[in-house]
């Protein structure tokens, strides 16, 4: 099979490894949003007895790995996932899926990600890439975060398919079983799938972490945070909440704008224009994120950092809270085509 | 967001590349744009790095005065945690522990010694004379 792999990039890793990854077995209509919207992807959970990096553990979009599997399944492509105990069985199964030609998502822990900036460097390892060729001992590597692609050598790629710790990715590979087009009418059933899914995983989970809900209680315990914490600690803590909103990855406002951008890609698929009044709330969800980080940006900076501060912090989310839940109702009553 | 108000400020991912915004253009249709970065979670990341810094110079001074041993400044500048260190060496976190301890550390063996050296990425000379390399 000749290498005929385009490398696409993408806001965020896991939406472009599913991108390029159907694309590159022929599902010639899927985009970043749509992989997004499809599988899912739009959530918010705050974990308050975990830490990451001595920080909060703070998430906007669903579980690593989840929008790869929706999205596939939706779209009724099967998946060969795989991990491994040997680096050298891991390295073996990778070269035979090059040389016939099949490009490999790869699950990768950054902190030894040679071409990342070192700022960027920590120990997380649910980054996600794809492998399409090799030549000589190096590998040839797409990163959908990234504007062009990369080499890692043998050695590099195995370091970062082998991180250890939380997430530890163990080697694990995944791509499409078999080549396979997808209809407009698979894409439009998908879609429902994938904004029902959603909306239960937003509105209805249980307790109070997730979800909308989750929202409104981050943006509680926040002005909590100053009393609790030290203002100093404090603004530790919403500088970790602002680089997981804002960061490379996440397209801007806690991948609200990439979810506003689905549901105007939708609606070509629904002709229901209550979808792209819906992606304009999204939007406004996205800016009040933004504002909120402004916010916060001030109060780490140690620009502005009385109670009161703490307590406009706090309220952003609250009010964002409210008009996500509003949103997500709206969402869960469109009438679909048929 | 509007694709206008895209920030463009400098950032760390400047010389390495630039990011996939997504932004509606004045017809309300959502685009994407580059951009080069945004002041506001740069100094999300700076703050975040001032704080690793100055627990990296704890360490460095408990080292120096013998309250602990090299490992504890290790951990701190490879941005590392017990749990890291323990899957990656294979050691169990009460057993890094002690070794957080000067006078456990002394006695510790070659290969305990190149198993934390390969971690962090440096000889064992200079893991056992952390203060003077550092």
């Amino acid at each position: 099979m000749p290498n005929t792999f385009q490398h696409l990039q993408a806001a965020h890793c896991e939406n472009g490894v599913t991108t390029n990854l159907l694309r590159s077995v022929g599902v010639t209509q899927i985009t970043e949003p749509l992989a997004f919207g499809i599988g899912s992807g739009l959530f918010f959970i705050y974990i308050p007895l975990m830490k990451i990096n001595g920080g909060p553990a703070i998430a906007f979009r669903t579980m690593p790995g989840l929008i790869f599997k929706r999205t596939a399944q939706s779209l009724g492509i099967e998946v060969v996932r795989k991990t491994f105990n040997s680096p050298a069985k891991a390295q073996q199964f990778l070269d035979d899926c090059i040389k016939s030609g099949q490009p490999v998502g790869c699950q990768v822990g950054v902190y030894f990600l040679s071409y990342f900036p070192k700022e960027y460097r920590f120990h997380f390892n649910a980054h996600n890439l794809i492998v399409y060729g090799k030549e000589g001992d190096n590998y040839l590597v797409s990163d959908p975060v990234m504007e062009t692609t990369n080499v890692l050598s043998s050695y590099e790629l195995e370091r970062v398919r082998f991180a250890k710790g939380a997430l530890a990715p163990k080697g694990q590979v995944y791509f499409p079983k078999a080549a396979k087009p997808v209809s407009d009418d698979q894409i439009r059933r998908a879609i429902v799938t994938g904004v029902k899914r959603n909306v239960r995983d937003m509105l209805y989970i249980p307790g109070p972490i997730a979800g909308v809900s989750g929202i409104k209680y981050t943006g509680n315990k926040i002005k909590n945070w100053r009393d609790k914490l030290g203002v100093e600690k404090a603004g530790l803590y919403l500088a970790q909440l602002v680089r997981m909103q804002e960061e490379i990855g996440t397209g801007g406002g806690g991948f609200r704008f990439i979810y506003g951008a689905f549901l105007q890609q939708a609606h070509a698929y629904h002709k229901n224009d209550s979808l792209l009044e819906i992606s304009k709330s999204f939007t406004q969800s996205g800016d009040l994120w933004r504002n909120a980080a402004v916010q916060a940006a001030g109060i780490y900076k140690g620009r502005i950092t009385s109670q009161a501060d703490f307590n406009i912090m706090g309220d952003y989310l609250l009010e964002i809270s409210e008009l996500e839940k509003k949103a997500f109702k709206e969402l869960s009553n469109v009438q679909w085509q048929k | 967001m509007k694709k206008d108000e895209i920030p463009q400020d400098p950032s760390p991912l400047d010389k390495f590349t630039k990011e996939v915004c997504y932004a509606v253009d004045e017809s309300g249709k959502y685009v994407t744009e580059l951009s080069r970065g945004w002041e506001v979670k740069a100094s999300a990341l700076g703050i975040t790095w001032e704080d690793i810094d100055k627990k990296v110079a704890d360490a460095k001074q408990k080292v120096d005065k013998g309250e602990l041993s090299p490992i504890a400044y290790y951990i701190e500048l490879r941005v590392m945690d017990l749990s890291i260190v323990s899957a990656y060496t294979g050691f169990w976190k009460w057993t890094i522990k002690r070794h957080l301890k000067p006078s456990v550390f002394k006695k510790l063996s070659t290969a305990s010694l190149q198993k934390y050296a390969n971690l962090f990425e440096v000889t064992i000379e200079q893991l056992k004379n952390s203060s003077v390399n550092a």
